[in-house]
């Protein structure tokens, strides 16, 4: 008696090959993918006026400099809470897509269903339709098969290098930078990146595909939460199709309207699939709601001469009327609900808010340090100094003269000196921020009593733009 | 009916074998894992291999393996110590050269001297004269404007290069006021009498005659007639509000029966010559140094 053969642990990945379709749908994914690929490549060579000290590139993350250009915009890192409110958004605007459409985003405009798309097109332009795809697979390694696989994988490279590519003109002057990169100048960082960029391009879009949906990403599991019975998702209209079977040309009326539903199991809707599930098993995990399979059935149907939509989008609410011969509501219906309202008012209200403050923060500021030791210095004179550190902001394109001043609380006289310069007032470079060191200084002989308020301004000479800083002068007493 | 040895019991909603085991009903699948993962969790297992091969990691009787690339983090600290100094051989070069107006003038030199400095003193000065350069009683406040033996940028650099009353040096700055006690130059009144005519240099005591006279006689060929003292020599002014040793009546009663004797040793066998002028430029730049 032998036991039994210990089960695999481990499965191969079954090779998918999805078969071209064509369709409403298609173009649509044709239509997105054309420009969500063009943002990524064109945006970081779009060119903005800034004035003469500040880069001219719309769109850039100056990681060295610490600052960020969007446009007419420019994020300094304090003000990063910017950041974090598009992060916001970005989270809320997801929870309003799913509640909506289901999981749009992988179908549509996730990077890697973009750039696999990408690649699966490069696959059919160079290796032929799915029933060819399939023969190059189990043949062996023929010249024409070695051809064939080169030029697909040399062709996939260039693409991954030139996402690898892209990606670092967002992080520096492009053309420069382009420049760089080619005569070998570029900071190995750049290389670096580029590389590892290229490499994962190349494996997980041409390799790895619907591994990545199925066992890498988060999103569709945290998607799958975020789903209601209002929302749209792919639906195999099994009320209508079952039972399946295979078609017959001349049906006899009772199989044609008692037994058989409109699906004849033609496999299309399998065939097309990037992630090579069948919808007809209802919803799961594997479907990235890419709507391919609706656009092979609706092909199908046509030429039976059946109504469209036997795998249409669908929610789960609409399915229980139809099931029951109700009609669906209108597609209003499912979008115009509490919950739609509640997260695009959100959403909305975030981004109204950081405009407001984005057009009305200061571009002038103010920080003081008081030196802590010592706290005070007794000159010969007699008269008690205070060190303060100072930072003046300047977040204007152009260099500003600033001048400071300072308002006692209480009695007494002090006098404002900034080390290293004549007067009170100083030129601050443009978009930057400068330290002073500045001394406050009281009168010979005159006590003072331990802590006195001490208010800082500064004032922009050429907007007025004032700001203030709250510190305190030590007299020197104990 | 063919034998199916993998008796497994299958999931009637998902199609997928169990493993058999069973909590209140519910069965866990046996899903076999992607084999690409078993094989990115092997290629892991060899990296974490060559890695121990490659740097230092395994333990031995004395010390670890020390690895083929022979790294070690003294060592790379080293490199990067080296690597620095190379990078600043340059400006620091320029700062010996360059005369302390030069530096300050430039901004590049400034703040390279100011920041080269600040390490020096916390390393080597902060002892005595405090972090914050505040000095405490007998170890001079460095922020003030009052300088014992001058407060140009040069003079600084002075006192800093060769010390005060730091025998080892030739070039070190030498003073010795008299104990005027214990030496049995001045009586016990008398001290009293000239330190209450030191009180009223500042006016903090009221003038008398005696007094006067016995600091004529004895101290201002070296403080001054007012007490405006004389920085060629060390000696303090004592007409201001400044007080090294503190100004009240029993303080300057025991500094002119004793005499002080600070000293501070020379720093130019231990610091290098770009090193003692940043501390100097540092110093200077407290916010009490004297323009040149």
């Amino acid at each position: 008696m032998s036991a039994p053969p210990a089960p695999s642990l481990y499965a191969a990945r079954e090779p998918i090959f999805p078969k071209a379709v064509s369709g409403r749908f298609r173009r649509l994914k044709w239509a997105i993918l054309v420009a969500t690929l063009a943002v990524y490549y064109i945006t970081p060579w779009l060119r903005w006026d800034r004035g003469p000290y500040l880069p001219d590139q719309a769109v850039l993350i100056d990681l060295a400099a610490r600052r960020f250009y969007f446009f007419m915009i420019e994020i300094w890192p304090h003000e990063f809470y910017y950041v974090a409110g598009l992060l916001i958004m970005a989270g809320i605007g997801l929870f309003l897509f799913t509640s909506v459409l289901g999981r749009v985003w992988c179908g549509y405009a996730c990077p890697q269903t973009v750039w696999v798309d990408l690649f699966m097109h490069v696959e059919r332009f160079i290796e032929g339709d799915r029933n060819k795809q399939i023969r190059l697979q189990h043949q062996s390694w023929t010249p024409e098969k070695i051809r064939k696989r080169t030029a697909k994988w040399t062709i996939w490279l260039a693409i991954s290098m030139a996402t690898g590519g892209a990606w670092i003109f967002y992080f520096a002057d492009a053309p420069s930078l382009a420049w760089q990169f080619i005569t070998g100048a570029a900071p190995s960082v750049a290389y670096a990146t580029v590389a590892i960029l290229t490499a994962t391009t190349f494996i997980l879009g041409g390799f790895l595909r619907e591994q990545v949906c199925l066992y890498m990403c988060p999103w569709p599991r945290i998607q799958a939460a975020m789903l209601d019975e209002n929302s749209l998702t792919v639906t195999y209209k099994d009320w209508r199709g079952e039972p399946r079977g295979k078609h017959k040309k001349q049906p006899t009326p009772q199989t044609q309207t008692q037994t058989q539903g409109d699906c004849i199991d033609c496999n299309a809707c399998v065939n097309v699939c990037p992630t090579g599930v069948d919808i007809r098993k209802g919803q799961q995990l594997g479907c990235i709601t890419c709507a391919l399979c609706i656009d092979a059935c609706d092909d199908i149907m046509a030429r039976l001469g059946r109504p469209r939509g036997l795998i249409d989008y669908c929610s789960l609410a609409d399915e229980h009327l139809e099931r029951s011969g109700q009609p669906a509501l209108s597609a209003w219906r499912r979008i115009l609900r509490p919950r739609v309202f509640l997260y695009t008012g959100l959403w909305a209200g975030i981004g109204l808010a950081m405009v407001v403050t984005l057009f009305l923060r200061d571009t002038i500021g103010l920080t003081v340090r008081h030196d802590r030791n010592p706290l005070f210095v007794t000159l010969s004179d007699g008269s008690i100094r205070n060190g303060y550190e100072i930072r003046l902001l300047n977040q204007e394109g152009m260099p500003q003269d600033f001048r400071l001043s300072h308002r006692l609380e209480g009695a007494g006289h002090l006098r404002l000196d900034i080390q290293g310069s004549e007067g009170r007032t100083v030129e601050v470079a443009a978009n930057t921020q400068q330290l002073l060191r500045v001394f406050l200084t009281s009168e010979p002989w005159i006590e003072m009593d331990g802590q006195v308020p001490v208010r800082l301004w500064v004032e922009n000479l050429t907007t007025r733009e004032r700001a203030h800083y709250d510190t305190v002068f030590y007299g020197g007493s104990e | 009916m063919s034998k199916d040895k993998d008796d497994r019991a299958v999931d009637p909603h998902t199609g997928t074998k169990t493993t058999g085991h069973d909590w209140d009903g519910i069965t866990e699948l046996d899903t076999p894992l992607p084999r690409w993962w078993l094989w990115t969790f092997y290629a892991t297992i060899v990296w974490g291999l060559l890695y121990t091969v490659a740097y230092p990691a395994w333990p031995m009787l004395s010390g670890a393996t020390s690895g083929l690339l022979g790294y070690s983090s003294r060592g790379a600290l080293e490199q990067d110590i080296a690597r620095q100094k190379a990078a600043q051989a340059g400006i620091e070069a320029e700062i010996v050269k360059a005369g302390f107006g030069e530096i300050a003038a430039d901004a590049n030199l400034a703040s390279y001297a100011y920041a080269g400095g600040a390490a020096v003193f916390r390393a080597n000065c902060s002892q005595c004269h405090g972090a914050g350069a505040a000095g405490s009683k007998g170890y001079p406040n460095l922020r003030d404007d009052d300088w014992l033996w001058g407060g140009t940028p040069e003079d600084i650099y002075l006192t800093i290069a060769h010390g005060i009353r730091w025998e080892a040096d030739y070039d070190t700055r030498w003073s010795e006021m008299p104990a005027f006690g214990d030496d049995g130059i001045l009586e016990e009144t008398e001290i009293a009498l000239v330190a209450d005519h030191v009180l009223s240099l500042s006016g903090k005591s009221g003038r008398s005659e005696a007094g006067a006279t016995l600091y004529l006689d004895n101290c201002s060929g070296c403080h001054g007639e007012a007490g405006e003292g004389m920085a060629e020599m060390g000696a303090p002014a004592l007409n201001d509000a400044i007080w090294l040793y503190g100004s009240d009546r029993a303080s300057l009663i025991e500094t002119i029966t004793h005499s002080r004797f600070g000293v501070m040793p020379s720093w130019n066998t231990r610091l290098s010559e770009a090193d003692l002028r940043k501390v100097a430029h540092y110093v200077h730049s407290l916010g009490g140094g004297v323009r040149e």
